[in-house]
């Protein structure tokens, strides 16, 4: 029972295909509800395509499990329409410390540069998230969403025209229905990559955290320069089994974080024991009250009042599926992939999967583009993911060092951090989440510039686009709400042209490629402004932009045959 | 004569990185990795060995001296447990 939200209950109705033949056959289902399932949902219905979501429960997220947010969740976020919703019931953090005993030894910031719309990071209760996304998905006929419909059988190409068949288990009895498309979004433990036999592989971690949300009355800081805490060998965290008043135990972390509604999340570092028994243990109150208690003592707040609304205790693994596409059958989100929490690469690169996906998914469902574009949903997100994977498993290493050696490396980097800046680098409490860069992904033109006209900056063919200001005499705003708003309702791609007008040749094509199969808006972009020094523009530089907002390709000046051979790499036509 | 330079310094010639974290992680995962299967005492040795030879490789004896002192600084004379 949670004294800060009340979990809604949907319902649940009888679906028309049980006792009916023969099967139905729909374009799309996705399984799952959860953030990942319900953005592939939404953005699948806001291209055009019906999609039908199947979860197997009534109900959010039980318990606020995923957290924080990135700054490109939040713009994929504003895609689906629910952005200024999730920022508005969050809390805002840029800042992250980390602390050794009581000393600072690290300090980063996730956004060190104005000019964005969206900040590093909101944290967010997954609860509220998955709330804001079923009612975004209530209001597009194209989503059906069907509660406590339990997927119990898939079998691939089983059906017409090479359809697979799903038999689904309800309250009212069995049906079995055909879909051309099937996107999996049905979590870690993922029951339909277990159904049809497929290893996910990488590495578990010896360690437990347990994690309590604490709603207090109070605040550590106020609530517009809320940070993200990380303690090394706190001096108010003892390690299991050791009263917590008793002091540094070698070994120990502890994380804070603020949530939406006055709750705070901390995370207390047990260290390993396989008796689930334990685990239970640690999670009565009677342990965990003591735990935050002397945290709160010993940041001076052993006046402030709290009370426990949820605990947990957890373990983790890092690992991934070795192929996330099988023929017409698409793996999102945890299912795919998982990662240790530290760095929030979870539901942060899910969003990023369903991003990738469900463009291409339109694009071949369509017939605009060849089914083999989605190899590409495979290879970057696989990309994406080892990436991920690396970054989660190199914190981990360093906040659970299981050798001799590697414990004294951490000492030593530590203690070096109180003196020297190289130290403080190498201090690592989570990396956190960033847009990967589509490095040789076949979709991406690579730069073809003359000698000494190299581009600068970070925004190369394969890279997320940077937001910026629109100029306040054009109305304002945003870059990247300008480039949704031009491609809602067409392809998706946008040409950025760097001008205040085109030249007559820049016409003829702008033209062209607005004829062509995948149509491309173009969308003028001030030359002299803060976005052209993000992109390294100068008056005639243009960037063809995917529909998920990653960098396609880019020129110094548009040329109609280079245009056109970008576009039909960056569907899969060649 | 030289300083010891404790500014991040670590990369490959001519490479930029997106993100500065990046090749101080890489150097780290790289450093404990090497240790994989080795026990106490191995590991004890190689990274003996790790400074004799990166303290050839930097030469100048002032720098070194400077190095000593600093990994030397704060170490106290009781026995540490892991």
């Amino acid at each position: 029972m949670l004294s800060t939200y009340t979990y809604p209950k949907y319902a649940y109705r009888r679906p028309p295909e049980i006792g009916a033949a023969p099967l139905r056959r729909v374009p799309l289902v996705v399984v799952g509800a959860g953030p990942v399932g319900l953005a592939a949902a939404i953005d699948g219905a806001q291209r055009g395509v019906p999609v039908l979501l199947l979860d197997e429960d009534d109900t959010v997220s039980v318990g606020s499990r995923g957290l924080c947010y990135a700054k490109r969740a939040l713009e994929v976020l504003d895609r689906l329409g629910v952005g200024d919703r999730v920022v508005a019931k969050g809390v805002t953090w840029n800042v992250g410390r980390t602390f050794h005993h009581e000393r600072e030894v690290f300090r980063f910031d996730l956004l060190p540069e104005s000019g964005h719309r969206r900040p590093g990071m909101v944290n967010l209760q997954q609860y509220w998230l998955e709330q804001f996304l079923v009612e975004r998905a209530a209001v597009l006929p194209g989503v059906e969403l069907r509660w406590k419909n339990r997927v119990v059988g898939v079998r691939p190409g089983q059906g017409e025209a090479g359809a697979t068949e799903i038999d689904v288990e309800t309250p009212d009895g069995r049906y079995t229905l055909q879909a051309d498309w099937l996107v999996v979004a049905d979590g870690a433990r993922s029951p339909i990559r277990r159904m049809l036999g497929l290893d996910i592989e990488g590495k578990v971690f010896q360690d437990r955290f347990l994690i309590a949300d604490v709603v207090m009355k109070g605040e550590l800081f106020p609530v517009d320069r809320t940070e993200r805490w990380f303690w090394f060998d706190p001096p108010f965290h003892g390690g299991p089994g050791v009263p917590a008043s008793q002091g540094t135990q070698a070994g120990t972390s502890v994380l804070l974080h603020r949530e939406a509604d006055d709750v705070w999340r901390i995370d207390f570092q047990l260290g390993w024991n396989p008796d689930p028994r334990d685990a239970e243990a640690e999670k009565q109150p009677e342990r965990v009250i003591p735990r935050i208690r002397a945290l709160f003592d010993q940041q001076g707040y052993g006046h402030v009042d709290f009370e426990l609304e949820w605990v947990s205790v957890y373990t983790f693994q890092c690992r991934r599926m070795k192929a996330f596409r099988h023929g017409r059958v698409l793996f999102t989100g945890d299912a795919a992939h998982q990662v240790s929490p530290f760095g929030a690469r979870g539901a942060n690169s899910g969003l990023q999967d369903s991003d990738n996906l469900m463009w291409k998914l339109a694009l071949v469902m369509q017939g605009a583009a060849p089914e083999r574009l989605l190899d590409s949903y495979a290879r970057e997100r696989e990309q994406a993911a080892d990436e991920n994977i690396l970054n989660s498993t190199r914190a981990t290493d360093f906040i659970t060092p299981k050798s001799r050696v590697s414990r004294n490396f951490r000492r030593a980097v530590l203690t070096l951090a109180a003196e020297h800046p190289f130290a403080r680098g190498l201090v690592n409490s989570g990396r956190l989440s960033v847009p990967t860069s589509y490095v040789d992904s076949p979709l991406s033109t690579p730069d073809r510039t003359r000698a000494g006209d190299e581009f600068a900056g970070w925004t190369a063919p394969g890279a997320p686009a940077e937001d910026a200001p629109w100029p306040a005499d054009d109305g304002g705003g945003w870059l990247l709400e300008r480039l949704h708003r031009l491609g809602e309702g067409g392809s998706g791609f946008v040409l950025m042209l760097f001008r205040d007008l085109p030249t007559e040749a820049e016409r003829e094509v702008i033209d062209e490629l607005a004829g062509a199969t995948v149509p491309v808006r173009t969308l003028l972009v001030d030359p002299g402004g803060l976005a052209a020094r993000r992109y390294d523009a100068s008056p005639g530089t243009a960037y063809l932009m995917r529909p998920d907002q990653h960098v396609a390709a880019r020129w110094r000046r548009l040329e109609s045959g280079a245009a056109r051979a970008a576009l039909a790499r960056a569907t899969g036509q060649s | 004569m030289s300083e010891l330079n404790t500014q991040p310094n670590l990369g490959l010639p001519g490479v930029r990185y997106r993100h500065a974290y990046a090749p101080g992680d890489e150097f780290y995962e790289m450093l404990i990795e090497a240790h994989r299967g080795l026990g106490d005492e191995a590991s004890e040795l190689m990274n003996a060995r790790l400074v004799l030879l990166l303290a050839n490789h930097v030469g100048d004896l002032g720098v070194l001296r400077q190095a000593i002192a600093a990994a030397r600084a704060g170490i106290s004379m009781e026995p540490q447990d892991g």
